[in-house]
């Protein structure tokens, strides 16, 4: 129950500042649509629907994924003015509330993101999915969250190195690989509905099983990682 | 401590020299004795370099994954202890990096001769390439990190690396396979003819004892470095205690 609360009241604390500022969302949207646009450009996607079903899953999540990468840098970096972090690491709060509190703050702002993207998706793409679309609404947030965990992660450990904003993807991407096929792959079942249910299914299942693994591992090792010196 | 030194080079010579003549062994066994492959001809030689080395790359991981947990352990208890856990893990990936390289080359010049293709993302060969990406992520968070922290976060991530490759490997259950099932262990149908057995033991032999002794060499060379490293520090710090005040 303390636990919780702690855990609630760094959120809130990342909301507000949030809230505040409007940084990390605004830049995430514009990257993304950006990333939108460009892919548009690229591949003519009006001009061949059974193509754009074929590769949207994996553009929405390649936006995705490197507008959720410009703002996790940002997320610990507005913790080190005034050497806050010091102040964290002296609390006397468990440390994983820290890091599961901002983890919950990114996951909705890139969700916040999501929301906001996919009817412009749709639009620009002229998309026509084929298969059940609200299966998106299970695949999308397992999705975020597999990439928001270990990205809040790996930007912590990060935090002091030299290059660090060119350290996050270095680190990020590989460790996520298996999450990105597995989302990907659900994605472009959907939208195409190559894949019958089943097959979804475990590639859900796998994300799910990929979300509950490394939330775990993460939490288990944040406080050395805070703690590194 | 001259002695022990001296003694430990000649047991390092005598391990290369051994090593030398393993590789040559098998080098004889797998590109004269062994009969042609009856598919593949000339080009299924590569099988004698090629899976040792594939068995050898998913072996030191384990290494750099024990030595890490063991500095992680080691770390507030026992820091000079968890320095020699440290230059370990360190070897192991690079080590890692080395095989997981050459079994992606030696992998791609096989595919082309039987698959006509250099490259396909089939299950097993993206995990390898997924592996080599995880070790080379290592050594480049190794030389980004600042050098007070650096052994830790290497360590957090090779924990993290260490729960990926497993995770990774499960897909080849799931998705389609081009690469033909594990030789050893992979069914009913799996294992290799009798007369290739030679040419494979003093391959696999003569590459895990290249293995140990690059790691051996690095380690060593890596003990010093802290060992310098040390040095220097306390020098600095005696250096600034004689500073008149």
């Amino acid at each position: 129950m303390n636990y919780l609360h702690h855990l609630l009241d760094h959120l809130r604390k990342d909301l507000r500042l949030e809230w505040r500022s409007r940084d990390s969302i605004n830049g995430m949207i514009f990257f993304a649509l950006l990333v939108v646009v460009v892919f548009g450009l690229a591949f003519d996607p009006t001009g061949y629907p059974t193509t754009t079903r074929q590769i949207s899953g994996a553009i929405l999540w390649v936006a995705l994924l490197f507008a959720s990468i410009t703002a996790l840098n940002q997320s610990w970096a507005r913790e080190q003015r005034n050497q806050v972090l010091e102040a964290q690491r002296m609390a006397p709060s468990p440390a994983s509330t820290l890091f599961l509190g901002k983890a919950l703050a990114n996951m909705l702002f890139v969700l916040v993101v999501e929301a906001v993207m996919a009817p412009i998706f749709v639009v620009f793409f002229n998309l026509h999915p084929l298969g059940n679309v609200w299966l998106l609404l299970l695949i999308l947030p397992l999705g975020t969250w597999a990439l928001v965990v270990n990205g809040t992660f790996f930007a912590a450990l990060g935090l002091r190195a030299r290059n660090r904003e060119l350290l996050l993807p270095l680190l990020l991407l590989p460790i996520s690989l298996p999450a990105l096929l597995a989302m990907v792959q659900a994605t472009t079942g959907v939208l195409t509905g190559d894949l019958d249910p089943i097959q979804i299914g475990t590639w859900v299942k796998q994300l799910a099983g990929y979300d509950v693994i490394f939330t775990t591992v993460c939490i288990l090792l944040f406080e050395t990682v805070l703690n590194a010196e | 401590m001259e002695q022990r030194t001296q003694s430990l080079r000649n047991v390092a010579w005598l391990w290369f020299g051994i090593m030398v003549a393993v590789l040559v062994m098998g080098f004889r066994e797998a590109i004269f004795l062994t009969p042609k492959d009856a598919a593949q001809g000339d080009a299924g030689r590569i099988f004698y370099y090629h899976v040792p080395i594939a068995m050898l790359s998913l072996l030191f991981p384990y290494i750099n994954f024990f030595a890490s947990l063991t500095f992680l352990y080691w770390r507030r208890r026992d820091p000079l202890k968890a320095l020699t856990a440290d230059a370990l893990a360190l070897t192991a990936a690079e080590v890692t990096v080395v095989y997981a390289s050459v079994c992606l080359l030696t992998g791609m010049l096989w595919g082309r001769a039987t698959w006509g293709i250099w490259w396909t993302w089939d299950p097993r060969l993206t995990s390898m390439l997924l592996l080599w990406l995880l070790y080379v992520s290592y050594l480049t968070l190794r030389r980004f990190s600042s050098t007070g922290q650096s052994h830790t976060l290497a360590a957090v991530l090779s924990v993290f690396a260490a729960v990926d490759v497993p995770i990774v490997y499960m897909s080849i259950r799931w998705w389609r396979t081009q690469h033909p099932a594990p030789v050893f262990g992979g069914g009913p149908d799996s294992g290799i003819d009798p007369s290739m057995l030679p040419a494979f033991f003093w391959n696999l032999a003569g590459w895990a004892m290249w293995g140990i002794c690059m790691m051996v060499f690095r380690f060593a060379l890596e003990r010093r470095r802290q060992l310098a490293e040390q040095e220097e520090a306390l020098q600095a710090i005696e250096a600034s205690l004689e500073i008149p005040q």
